[in-house]
């Protein structure tokens, strides 16, 4: 089956929230592919991209409702359809790439199974043909060993191994649409390039019309032919890709563009002073028994060293499962280093919680990822902030109050928020609550775990905005861990490259980021994909291209 | 894989064996902290202390305890479960006249209960807010509710008083027909239905409802899988878990926990072989129940727990 054409008109989808009235959260969505073309949405989250991309299935989630407009594939009015002809349809025409394969994978099932059971519901084909198919998809989307690994369950493969099978899934009945719902925000950059790369080829090679949700501009780049941008259910703006990225008519999509291509800013705080904050040396972390040589069972860092100064900024890059968010925990005493030691304002740090005193702890502040776990939903925002300063200060009730107002002027929060409750904010209010906790303290170092990963590109550069002016204003120092380069050269005076646990290269962020000495730095550099079309085919980089692991 | 399987298996029989172990530790000190005195008990209030002091020696009652406990957990293991203190006779040759017929009751609300929760729920989980999901919920909630000697009482009043149909009281002997059998188990069964149904079919519409909000779910909604599919060949093998849990759970009460409905039918089973025998002092019976009763349950969860590992892939082939 070849591509075919794709009509969307005035669609509009509402959703009814538990007790509360009907509200339209898409409206008036109209857009025209050709056959073979690619079309993105982009938008941040809670613009309605997945749900209009859902609609394109004829489906909507629970709770949501689709109000009104057409859907037209080939001669085919979607929305038109009978249940029966709608289950038909999804599967084989229109198939689904989700953005979590983890997730959308079923972790009892095998995999061939599972690829191969949309062909079979719709007897496309025998079992046979269609696994014989499978190997053949499998090997195109240069998955390794093609021959067996369908005969694994999810959880055997990796996360970029999955997006991939997800991927065949989707392609083995040759449908006419596919829909692909962020397929790459989960993976490491090194690992998207890769599979950013198979999805390309195969779908060119297949004339597959293809409707790409994301939020990253510089990705949509690689592989669109037209964009249509969303804010809050409604277009914003529409074109060919070109002319997005040349000639952004919107506001919002400048906006967007802004936060794409972050400047690197020369840190202007104070210096670093040379006074030394944290000494890190010979450190060694793993998890599980030890042997005789009090070598742990499952090294995760190893042969770290590093010093942060007082106001310094230490950026700690490497991609999912590097060590990064571990060194953050044994700096917090969160986890037990199996050597080496820590060395905080030249005294030894206890290598865990119970061994530290009051002002060790309020000194090292740790903001987490997910501001929606790390914030008790039951408090409001007076309450969480009046936590530390009950627990580090001796402060009579009104200081406390001002304190707490202060707080909120610190981190650009109006204080009418103050009684709210967590789930009353935005996630963007949520981050900024979660910093203001850990500055209540008046720490000399924050341990940053990817503070701005779950956010919104817009929102996260406010975010990183705010961190460097606090850092100027307070001359606090930050352990900033992260996993998207951009943020990082923004931001640190000093980076660490971190790979399978060992430090691969360190030095000021200047030098390493523009002049990376390792294989593996470069190759994290290079995956990350500019906003220029055309940039994926001269990316020199892929999985196949393994750095060694030799230190500089 | 075959290799680790065994070797859980058999871990897993070995960690019941320690808690059954454990167990019967202190069963055998709770039963010798009761108060009263089981040479006191046979003998009465107007027994000298000399004889007394006789019965004890005679059963051994002044032995150290931790001798008394070694020769109880020796014989046990060798299936000489003492002798009942109250009537003389071999306790095993008591609980062999009693277990079969709680096996037996149990076996059938088994049979009938469980395949009829399992329904209920996948009915209720897949109808989600619709009335039928509403309706069961509502019959589950009251059948949770009414005490279960309400519901003996009410059946008793309606089928044997009122209308006659079916005899009151339950004298396995007198069975020699399949209408007989089935005349006489009818309400026992209905009555202990009742309340597991509801517990078994609830546990297996939350477990499922979970799964079917999973993203593998509505994958396969996207797939075109059409919704009987994806209930049994989707969620429900993820759901097996939880489930066989909840229906290990309310087996071992049947065996254990049904003295309410063994006594309003006057049906003899184990439950009140136990109770009797709290009521005799009679601890070498009460010692041996007890240790059936969390025998069964051990065994029981540690089948549900198998169940759950060999349904889930992760666990089964680490």
């Amino acid at each position: 089956m070849q591509g075919e054409s794709l009509i969307v008109r005035d669609l509009d989808i509402c959703a009814t929230p538990p007790g509360e009235d009907e509200l339209t959260i898409v409206s008036q969505i109209s857009f025209a592919l050709k056959p073979g073309e690619v079309m993105s949405l982009i938008g941040e989250s809670g613009s309605g991209k997945t749900t209009i991309a859902l609609a394109m299935m004829g489906y909507a989630r629970r709770g949501c409702r689709i109000a009104g407009g057409s859907v037209q594939l080939g001669e085919t009015d979607i929305l038109t359809l009978s249940a029966v002809e709608t289950r038909a349809l999804r599967g084989h025409r229109v198939t689904y790439i989700a953005q979590s394969a983890a997730a959308a994978f079923n972790p009892s099932r095998r995999l061939m199974d599972q690829v191969i059971e949309g062909a079979l519901i719709h007897g496309v084909m025998d079992r046979q043909q269609a696994q014989q198919k499978a190997i053949q998809l499998f090997g195109e989307l240069a998955l390794p060993d093609p021959e067996h690994i369908g005969d694994r369950y999810p959880h055997q493969v990796s996360g970029g191994q999955l997006q991939r099978l997800m991927a065949a899934m989707a392609l083995i009945t040759d449908p006419a649409l596919v829909i692909l719902d962020e397929p790459t925000t989960a993976l490491d950059v090194t690992t998207q390039v890769d599979v950013l790369r198979a999805f390309k080829r195969v779908m060119r090679e297949r004339g597959t019309t293809a409707l790409y949700v994301s939020h990253d501009l510089a990705v949509v780049a690689q592989i669109a032919d037209h964009v249509l941008v969303l804010q809050a259910g409604e277009e914003q703006e529409q074109g060919a890709i070109g002319q997005i990225l040349d000639n952004p008519g919107h506001a919002y999509t400048r906006s967007l563009l802004a936060a794409a291509r972050p400047e690197a800013r020369t840190p202007s705080g104070p210096q670093s002073s040379g006074d030394e904050l944290l000494r890190i040396d010979d450190l060694q972390v793993g998890y599980g028994r030890c042997d005789r040589n009090g070598l742990p069972n499952n090294v995760v860092l190893d042969h770290i060293q590093l010093r942060i100064d007082r106001g310094q900024t230490l950026g700690v890059i490497g991609e999912s499962g590097s060590g990064k968010s571990t060194l953050a925990r044994a700096v917090a005493g969160l986890v037990a280093p199996s050597r080496g030691e820590v060395q905080f304002n030249c005294r030894e740090l206890p290598p865990t919680l119970r061994g530290r005193t009051p002002d060790q702890f309020r000194r090292i502040q740790i903001v987490f990822q997910s501001a929606d776990n790390a914030l008790n939903p039951a408090h409001s925002v007076r309450r969480l902030l009046n936590r530390p300063l009950e627990t580090y200060f001796q402060m009579s009730r009104d200081a406390r109050q001002r304190r707490v107002e202060e707080l909120m002027d610190l981190v650009k929060l109006p204080r009418t928020l103050l009684d709210r409750k967590p789930s009353g904010l935005s996630g963007g209010q949520k981050q900024r609550v979660n910093l203001a906790r850990a500055l209540a303290a008046e720490p000399d170092l924050i341990l940053c775990d990817e503070v701005t990963s779950a956010l919104d590109t817009v929102v996260g550069a406010a975010i990183l905005e705010l961190l460097a002016e606090l850092r100027r204003e307070l001359g606090v120092a930050y352990l900033f861990i992260s996993h998207d380069i951009s943020t990082v050269r923004s931001l640190c005076d000093d980076v660490m490259v971190l790979y399978q646990g060992e430090c691969v290269e360190f030095g000021p962020c200047s030098t390493v980021l523009s002049q990376p000495q390792h294989d593996y730095t470069r190759k994290l550099i290079g995956s990350v994909p500019e906003l220029q079309p055309g940039w994926l085919e001269g990316c020199q980089w892929s999985t196949h291209t393994q750095p060694s692991t030799a230190p500089v | 894989m075959r290799d680790s399987l065994f070797g859980l298996v058999l871990g897993r029989l070995a960690s019941s064996l320690i808690t059954l172990l454990l167990v019967s530790l202190v069963i055998f000190a709770i039963t010798s902290l009761l108060p009263g005195d089981t040479a006191q008990q046979v003998l009465g209030q107007f027994a000298t202390p000399e004889q007394v002091e006789a019965l004890r020696a005679q059963l051994g009652l002044n032995q150290p305890p931790l001798l008394r406990y070694w020769q109880w957990l020796s014989g046990f293991a060798t299936g000489d479960l003492g002798r009942s203190a109250s009537n003389g006779v071999d306790v095993i040759q008591l609980v062999n006249d009693r277990l079969p017929n709680s096996l037996l009751l149990t076996a059938i609300t088994t049979v009938i209960s469980v395949p009829v929760a399992l329904i209920m729920g996948i009915a209720a989980a897949m109808r989600r807010g619709g009335i039928l999901d509403r309706t069961l919920n509502l019959i589950t909630l009251s059948m949770v509710a009414v005490p279960e000697f309400l519901v003996a009482t009410l059946a008793v009043l309606i089928f044997a008083v009122q209308l006659g149909w079916l005899p009151a009281l339950s004298y396995v002997s007198t069975v020699d027909s399949l209408g007989a059998f089935m005349k006489v188990y009818a309400m026992p069964v209905l009555t202990l239905c009742s309340v597991l149904i509801a517990q078994m079919a609830r546990m297996t519409r939350a477990a499922l409802i979970d799964q079917l909000d999973s993203a593998y779910v509505e994958m396969a909604r996207l797939k075109g899988v059409p919704p009987m599919r994806r209930v049994l060949r989707h969620a429900l093998p993820n759901a097996v878990g939880p489930i066989a849990n909840a229906v290990a759970l309310s087996l071992s009460y049947l065996l254990g926990g049904v003295i309410i409905v063994e006594t309003i039918f006057n049906y003899p089973g184990i439950a009140s072989l136990m109770v009797d025998a709290v009521s005799n002092r009679d601890l070498a019976l009460v010692q041996a129940c007890a240790m059936i009763f969390c025998g069964a349950y051990l065994l029981l969860v540690m089948l549900a727990d198998l169940c759950a590992i060999l349904s889930n892939p992760r666990l089964r082939n680490r």
